[in-house]
């Protein structure tokens, strides 16, 4: 039993969420196997402890560790700090950068608010950089909607049953009018993937402040990933309720923040991924980027085509659509315009809105 | 014939000595499980846990069940999940067209009971349409299968976590129906999305994966034994190869026998590049895949046995 809890805190050190309740289980396996076979062991802790296929090479490794003499070395905590104050640099404007020249037009508030609701993210500073996230805070965009199986009562619609018998009963078993029932709309699932390589790290911020308000709104609907040279699901560190904490958690968890872009690299591996087995199946797929593209742009016109097959609307979400004179003429963009139901600009918070906006009627 | 002579049939009562015996078993139903599956099996049976499949499409995850139930002599139950199914699918429903008709009679024969009598007689359990879980419940011990729990929605997921944490229902108008044995159950799921940690945490995990070369091998003789043996070896050759090509849809052990099928069919004795080429469409399912493996010298990846 000591060996079973002391592997199982070996176990949590690499990674494997084993909870007490699983080393229960896994107590209660090996002892419907057989104690001293060291296979028997084996498979009674992977089958209870374990809880996805992640775990499986984590927990294989904590094996042959623990049961073979060693401890598994810890990642030291000092190289989790460090890298987290890194990648959240950008999240952050940089200090100075404008601090104190307030600009005298932002006379009134209210008016103040309209004007920077205009403004290009890219050129604000410090100061309305701040003012602006009290805004965005305040956005809640609303998810586009969906026919389910699921019904409700309602005035039309197919006859509800139940509550027809019901009424009957209390009628002496006559049955005086039909009562309906119809479909519940059900959000459709949003899935936005969000550009952070160089070129697009001035509007990062924004864009994930955008994701972390369609999450909030939708939590259950709403999934975020981060592309560039790598795919990162950011989902989870997004639904933590205050934007500020979100984002520096969604920053720890961003592997590569304001590097390149291999767009079209980074869709195949989310279409791999996730996409074709249901993320992205009937979705409205929101895609924020500048299409800054260093890999071919063959591969990104092939899967943003396999992606439109699959979604139900491909939006792309371009911050520099918003300058005057912008033409996508990036090799990029010209590969992946094909594919994409609706192209929009990015820049502003009233761009923000109306994507928004776009996205609730798609 | 008499009947002494019959021998009890190992594990006809969900009771199986060990991990080994119980994949003895599931062999003769031509089930070949690995170690690792066989114990997970072995195991739900033992703790009476739900066990959770996750693995690609075509694995055999819902066959395991098919062959469970056929081991254990218990009857399977399939709950097949969908986004939007509500737990009057799941569990029960009422049978209201026949409920209205008693009502009719009941009026008819000018019965002078009273409301309450005649609502009692209305919610009785002839009038009840049990569904999958219900059934498995009632039937027990019995094997539920409740497939691609991955596509259900989250408000499903929680109520069955319900109804596996006590494997009882409780039916307002009728009461509580409570499984004497609990049900064996399988959940499989594709990872279309992550189900809950919640549900999880009550289930014993096995991630399926493709088999070996020498399994699959095993598992196509077993179920295609008129394929001949260089054929099988031959198809699970390529087969595997086709696993490892970043496909959208790599082949699974169902792909692999369709494809061995097929090429029993048309009379092929091995792998030629040619009929190949005929009957990919029985282990790709996407145009992209196809393209891709015709581009490649076929040479490399049919034939030289």
């Amino acid at each position: 039993m000591d060996t079973v809890l002391g592997f199982a805190r070996t176990l949590r050190v690499a990674g494997v969420g084993a909870s007490p309740d699983r080393v229960e289980a896994m107590l209660a396996a090996v002892s419907a196997l057989d104690v001293l076979d060291a296979t028997d062991v084996y498979w009674s802790g992977r089958l209870t402890l374990c809880g996805g296929p992640d775990d499986l090479e984590r927990y294989d490794a904590a094996f042959a560790a623990y049961f073979g003499g060693e401890s598994p070395r810890p990642v030291p905590p000092a190289a989790r700090e460090v890298q987290r104050t890194v990648t959240t640099a950008p999240l952050d404007p940089g200090p100075g950068e404008g601090d104190g020249d307030s600009d005298p037009e932002l006379a009134g508030q209210a008016s103040a608010d309209e004007v920077l609701r205009h403004r290009d993210v890219a050129d604000l500073t410090g100061a309305e950089r701040e003012q602006l996230r009290r805004l965005f805070a305040l956005l809640t965009p609303a998810a586009p909607m969906r026919a389910s199986r699921r019904r409700r009562p309602g005035p039309h619609g197919t006859v509800h049953a139940a509550r027809t018998v019901r009424r009957a009963l209390r009628d002496g078993g006559e049955v005086t009018r039909l009562l309906h029932r119809r479909a519940r709309p059900r959000p459709r699932r949003v899935v936005l993937l969000v550009d952070v390589s160089g070129s697009m790290s001035p509007y990062a911020d924004a864009l994930l402040r955008f994701a972390h308000a369609a999450v909030r709104a939708h939590p259950a609907a709403t999934e975020v990933f981060t592309v560039g040279t790598r795919l990162t699901r950011v989902t989870r560190e997004l639904r933590l309720r205050d934007p500020d904490k979100a984002l520096t958690a969604s920053g720890s968890a961003i592997p590569d923040w304001s590097g390149g872009t291999r767009l079209g690299e980074v869709l195949k591996a989310f279409l791999d991924r996730w996409g074709q087995r249901g993320t992205a199946r009937g979705a409205v797929v929101v895609v924020c980027s500048d299409g800054w593209e260093r890999g071919g742009t063959d591969v990104l016109a092939e899967q943003m085509a396999r992606l439109q097959r699959l979604a139900h609307a491909v939006v792309w979400v371009n911050p520099h659509k918003g300058r005057v004179g912008y033409q996508p003429l990036t090799g990029g963009m010209q590969a992946a315009l094909p594919s994409v139901d609706h192209f929009v600009a990015g820049h502003s918070l009233a761009a923000f809105q109306e994507l928004a906006g776009v996205i609730q009627r798609a | 014939m008499s009947e002494t002579t019959v021998l009890p049939v190992p594990g006809a009562d969900g009771v199986f000595a060990g991990p080994d015996e119980l994949a003895a078993a599931l062999e003769t139903t031509g089930y070949l499980p690995d170690e690792g599956l066989a114990t997970a099996a072995f195991l739900a049976l033992a703790m009476h846990r739900p066990l959770f499949l996750e693995g690609e499409a075509g694995v055999g995850k819902t066959a395991l069940a098919r062959a469970l139930a056929e081991v254990t002599g218990r009857p399977l139950y399939r709950l097949q999940c969908y986004e939007g199914l509500e737990a009057s699918q799941a569990l029960y429903d009422w049978d209201f067209g026949r409920q209205l008709l008693h009502l009719r009679a009941a009026e008819a024969a000018h019965a002078t009971a009273d409301t309450e009598t005649l609502e009692a007689s209305l919610y009785d359990r002839r009038f009840l349409l049990a569904r999958p879980l219900l059934q498995a419940l009632e039937d027990s011990p019995s094997v539920l299968l409740v497939d691609e729990v991955d596509r259900a929605d989250d408000e499903f997921e929680a109520f069955l976590l319900e109804v596996l944490s006590d494997f009882t229902i409780s039916i307002p108008e009728l009461g509580t129906v409570r499984a004497q044995t609990p049900p064996l159950v399988v959940l499989t799921s594709n990872r279309t999305r992550e189900v809950h940690d919640a549900l999880k945490r009550r289930c014993l995990y096995h991630w399926l994966a493709h088999p070996d070369f020498d399994r699959e091998v095993a598992i196509l003789r077993r179920r295609l034994p008129d394929v001949t043996d260089r054929l099988t070896r031959e198809v699970a050759r390529a087969t595997a190869k086709l696993r490892t090509l970043d496909l959208l849809k790599p082949p699974g052990v169902a792909e692999a026998m369709d494809w061995a099928t097929a090429l029993h069919t048309l009379g092929a004795r091995d792998l030629d590049p040619d009929v190949a080429a005929r009957t990919l469409g029985a282990v790709l399912k996407y145009r992209e895949d196809t393209d891709r493996v015709h581009a490649m010298a076929r040479g490399a990846l049919f034939g030289g046995g």
